[in-house]
């Protein structure tokens, strides 16, 4: 379908284009610029070319070892939150009720965690994990549990970890819902006639209906996951030592610790280019998927 | 006012929708655009209202170039296969929109829908909303809608398709009432050769993005130029056998042996193709005059006021229909017979050669 | 295979207290025969999907019983009730192939895996689907689909109905008749129960023996095809089936003689008794009245279109108020804008207040 050209509507665009030229586009620049630099600021710059980025990929450097080594911490909690919000929020999806008012009050208990600052979310289970004052903490060294997020950097891991579960398996679950409301009545209908058990239903019908929403929720987690900062720096900071230091803790940490802007900005551009590459990675099975779908379906 | 369309081609992403058309429509006329599904008459109806541009050619109205028009600025007016009409508003409300927009006073508004609602039966349903009302009077509403415009151009596409059978038999009936006393130009769109016949106007045969024939209905029914207009103006399918005219006798593929006849006369020896309509098809036994042929049945679809037997023949299908009600099983065996005055011939190349008289 | 038998049933979706006239579906009894082909036809709301979803178990009536062989099965589930059901748009399992979908439902009853696929071969055979089998399912066409969603049904021997609700919806036009005489030649060959919700009724009297036209809620009639045509009980059974439908006009009736604005036409039967103060009206099909030049013996009437359907011709024409279609001999030319009519008296009906009238031979 053709849309109608309308040159008129450019001028409607040009002031979004300049706020955001003001305010994305320019200071991108300035990174990339410092990343070919070595600086600390003050306007004093020593030309560095690609050095900064070919210390990031090597391990033995210090960068490089750091870098590769939050990345490393990244990866592995992505995988971790997504192996349990994912299955638990279609667990969570599958048995809420489908009409009646208790839609309703369903809908609004899981968007509750959802709609909390992030970083309010952080001093919640800052205080919820402490020993001393907090229900949590107290309650598992009460029960014998030697539990403190602060020393031990398993714990630690524990703590963030259902953090993020408890503040986002509601957005898996709320996307699967929609994904399961949109199936037919006449599925289930024929599942029953063709006297399917209860798992056969989901494997048959269920999941593979969904396929399109779970793949929008694993995308979605998986970018926030691996971009998550304000989380887990209130509860942990990062420690105990560099335990549950992740990219963009440490990012922050050479940026405004030690004012290593050169250093800072080729980590940031690295960082982006990575996500932007898995981004892009989804987005093109997701289409595929689309049009195997149209393909099939032929319209009818 | 005239619309033309002038050697008017639209290409989208390498694909061919409309191939070189050139058609001028007259005021208070009535053009079915008939053809089978994606030949393109959607698009060409999209052209006519300015929602899309040809990639090459131009469209005219009145001898003026409204190519690069947008359709706001036409004076066009569309009713579509899927009942579209505001679903907060009320019938009224829904058939004055377009008067509102225009600005019109409120008591020619108020004259004009109700001629509308008269014309279409509507008034006992002014004050509800579309989702209240059936299919049938959905889709009154969404043609009175565009009949009140007082638009220059009506375009139609497949109105009828998502009514029930019966009553999409009710609206065929009044619809060609409602456009001779509208006086604007009509264009329908259809793939049933039935609403053509019973809208009657003009016909413009599509298939695959070009024009085949154009002519008054009962013209290109009964004269197709080439075989393919008359497959596309035919319902049931055309039936069709392979013959060859040698040594003063017809031979039809599967072995019947016919003498020369009828239309057979003025054939030069070589091999053709002749095709016949369901009702050119007589399931009756061999008679002098007659060339008989031996079917199976298939299956009898039974409409009540006849029944259409598809037969099998030499691995061709045919269908062949009768007044009344028959019940042939499938796997019967049944005698055909075709009268030679009474088929269409076509050469190897799809071209008509042989007709029969007009009566 | 069963024979279905609904006993006083009705069906009311505002509960029981609703009152009659708002019923979704009237109270009826009716049996249908095991093995019998069954169309229900009517018109959109006619309550036919509501009586189909009611034999599937998806819908529990509000009054009456429905009785499979004998055995109440009305608050059975839909599993218990071992019937196959081919729904508007195809319904397949999109991660199997062709030959694990009509697996499915044998897999699930627990049968051995070799029976199986004896099972699963012979159904394929029988809808032509054998050289689909290891295909994935869901990249067949609709009409192949819709096969599938049948085969899922024939493929446990001991089914006892097919259910069909206007499985050719999203069918295209072309591939209908071949669908249909599939269907056709299945039921001949398998005798089961079929039964068949459509508005079409070229659908409803190909496929059925027996086609149960309904209307806001009600049976109308049920009847083979020849007799729905024949001898409509109702003016609606009339108008719907036959295209064009029956011309059904208001007249005087006395004796054996319709009173049609002033003109007299003879009927084949004796009408002494109408009932008093009903709507009189004489039903008949445009097969059965002839356009003739006008005579001074015929009913005399304005011609105010020619409608040339190619094969056949019909007028529309008017007398009075009463506007009628006719059929237009081949070969006749109309002179004029009057015609005198020809009605054949033999199919000529007489209803009182929609109901038809038996007279007298």
């Amino acid at each position: 379908m053709d849309k109608t050209i309308n040159n008129k509507a450019w001028f409607l665009v040009l002031p979004v284009f300049l706020i955001v030229a003001f305010s994305a586009i320019l200071p991108l620049m300035t990174v990339v610029n410092y990343s070919v630099q070595d600086t600390f600021g003050n306007n004093q710059f020593f030309w560095n070319g690609v050095g900064w980025f070919k210390e990031l990929l090597d391990p033995s450097t210090d960068l490089g070892d750091r870098f590769l080594a939050s990345l490393g911490r990244n990866l592995l909690f992505s995988a971790i939150i997504l192996a349990i919000e994912v299955p638990l929020g279609i667990l969570v999806a599958l048995s809420m009720p489908r009409e009646g008012w208790r839609v309703a009050a369903c809908l609004v208990i899981l968007a509750l965690p959802l709609l909390i600052p992030w970083n309010v979310v952080g001093t919640i289970w800052q205080i919820f994990g402490r020993p001393d004052i907090g229900l949590l903490g107290y309650t598992l060294n009460k029960l014998g549990l030697n539990y403190n997020y602060v020393s031990n950097s398993l714990d630690a891991w524990a703590t963030i970890i259902v953090m993020d579960v408890w503040h986002w398996t509601s957005l898996v679950a709320l996307l699967c819902y929609a994904g399961l409301k949109s199936i037919p009545d006449a599925y289930y209908q024929a599942a029953q006639i063709d006297g399917a058990s209860r798992w056969a239903v989901f494997t048959a019908i269920q999941l593979p209906k969904m396929k399109r929403v779970l793949l929008i929720a694993v995308l979605l987690r998986f970018m926030d996951s691996f971009m998550i900062y304000t989380e887990p720096f209130v509860v942990t900071g990062g420690g105990p030592g560099n335990s549950t230091t992740f990219v963009s803790i440490e990012l922050v940490k050479i940026a405004l610790g030690q004012f290593d802007l050169g250093k800072a900005a080729a980590l940031s551009i690295v960082y982006n280019l990575i996500i932007l590459i898995v981004c892009w990675v989804f987005y093109t099975v997701m289409t595929n998927a689309d049009n195997e779908r149209a393909q099939t379906t032929g319209g009818a | 006012m005239s619309v033309t369309l002038d050697k008017v081609s639209r290409e989208v992403n390498g694909v061919s929708w409309i191939r070189d058309v050139s058609l001028t429509l007259e005021r208070g006329t009535l053009s079915v655009l008939l053809g089978p599904t994606l030949s393109g008459k959607t698009s060409i109806m999209r052209l006519l209202a300015g929602l899309d541009k040809p990639t090459s050619g131009r469209i005219l109205v009145d001898d003026k170039d409204v190519t690069g028009f947008d359709v706001r600025k036409r004076s066009v007016a569309m009713v579509y296969q899927q009942f579209i009409n505001y679903p907060t508003l009320s019938v009224y409300e829904n058939i004055a929109s377009p008067l509102r927009v225009q600005g019109v006073a409120r008591d020619e508004i108020e004259t004009r829908v109700r001629d509308a609602a008269k014309l279409l039966k509507l008034e006992p349903y002014l004050h509800r909303t579309p989702l209240q009302l059936s299919g049938g009077q959905q889709q009154r509403t969404a043609i009175a809608r565009a009949l009140v415009k007082g638009a220059d151009l009506v375009l139609l596409d497949e109105p009828l398709a998502n009514l029930d059978y019966k009553l999409r038999e009710e609206l065929r009936t009044e619809l060609p009432r409602i456009f001779e006393e509208s006086g604007a130009i009509f264009v329908y769109a259809t793939t049933e050769p039935s609403e053509a016949l019973l809208l009657g106007g003009r016909t413009i045969c599509m298939g695959e993005g070009r024009v085949l024939q154009v002519g008054a209905t009962p013209q290109v029914y009964r004269r197709p130029d080439t075989m393919e207009v008359a497959e596309v103006f035919s319902d049931p399918p055309l039936n069709t056998v392979g013959i060859e005219k040698k040594n003063g006798s017809i031979f039809y593929s599967g072995g019947e042996r016919a003498s020369v006849a009828g239309l057979y006369e003025s054939l030069s020896d070589g091999a053709y193709k002749v095709g016949f309509r369901a009702h050119q098809l007589e399931v009756a036994a061999a008679s002098p005059g007659r060339h008989a042929f031996v079917t199976t049945v298939s299956v009898t679809e039974i409409t009540g006021s006849e029944s259409f037997v598809h037969l099998k023949r030499d691995g061709y299908n045919w269908v062949a229909v009768l007044p009344g009600i028959h019940e042939f099983l499938p796997g019967q065996e049944l005698d055909a017979v075709l009268d030679p005055n009474d088929l269409f011939i076509f050469d190897q190349t799809g071209r008509l050669v042989a007709a029969p008289a007009a009566r | 295979m069963a024979r279905i038998d609904l006993v006083d049933l009705a069906h009311s979706y505002g509960g029981d207290a609703a009152d009659r006239a708002s019923y979704a579906l009237k109270p009826m009894t009716m049996t249908w025969r095991q093995g019998g082909a069954y169309a229900l036809l009517g018109p959109s709301g006619c309550g036919k999907t509501t009586l189909l979803n009611i034999i599937s178990g998806i819908v529990t009536p509000s009054h009456g019983k429905v009785l499979f062989d004998g055995t109440d099965i009305t608050r059975s589930t839909t599993r218990e009730r071992n019937i196959a059901q081919v729904f508007q748009f195809p319904v397949i399992y999109d991660t199997m192939t062709v030959g694990e979908n009509l697996a499915f439902p044998l897999k699930n009853r627990g049968l051995p895996r070799n029976e199986i696929a004896t099972r699963v071969a012979e159904i394929a055979k029988l809808l032509d689907l054998t050289p689909y089998v290891n295909r994935k399912a869901v990249r067949l066409t609709a009409d192949a689909k819709q096969k599938i969603s049948l085969g899922r049904g024939l493929v446990r021997s001991d089914v006892a109905a097919v259910l069909f609700d206007e499985p050719l919806t999203v069918i295209d036009p072309h591939l209908k008749w071949e669908l249909r005489s599939k269907l056709k030649a299945l039921h001949q060959a398998l005798d089961l129960t079929m039964i068949y919700v459509t508005h079409d009724q070229t659908e409803a009297l190909t496929f059925a023996d027996t086609v149960v036209v309904m209307h806001d809620g009600s049976v109308v009639q049920s009847g083979t095809p020849e007799e729905l045509f024949a001898k409509p009980a109702h003016t609606f059974v009339g108008y719907f089936i036959g295209s064009p439908g029956m011309n059904i006009v208001p007249a005087q009736v006395k004796g054996n003689e319709a009173k049609i604005d002033g003109h007299t036409i003879r009927l084949n039967r004796t009408y002494d008794s109408l009932p008093l103060g009903a709507k009189i009206e004489i039903g008949v099909r445009p097969e059965f009245v002839h356009v003739a030049p006008p005579a001074p013996g015929l009913l005399s009437a304005q011609i105010e279109r020619i409608d040339d359907l190619g094969r056949v011709r019909f007028a529309r024409v008017r007398i009075g108020d009463a506007k009628i279609a006719a059929r237009v001999p081949n070969g006749f030319s109309i002179p004029d804008k009057t015609a005198g009519l020809v009605f054949d008296p033999a199919h000529v009906h007489v209803y009182a207040d929609s109901l038809l009238v038996e007279g007298r031979v």
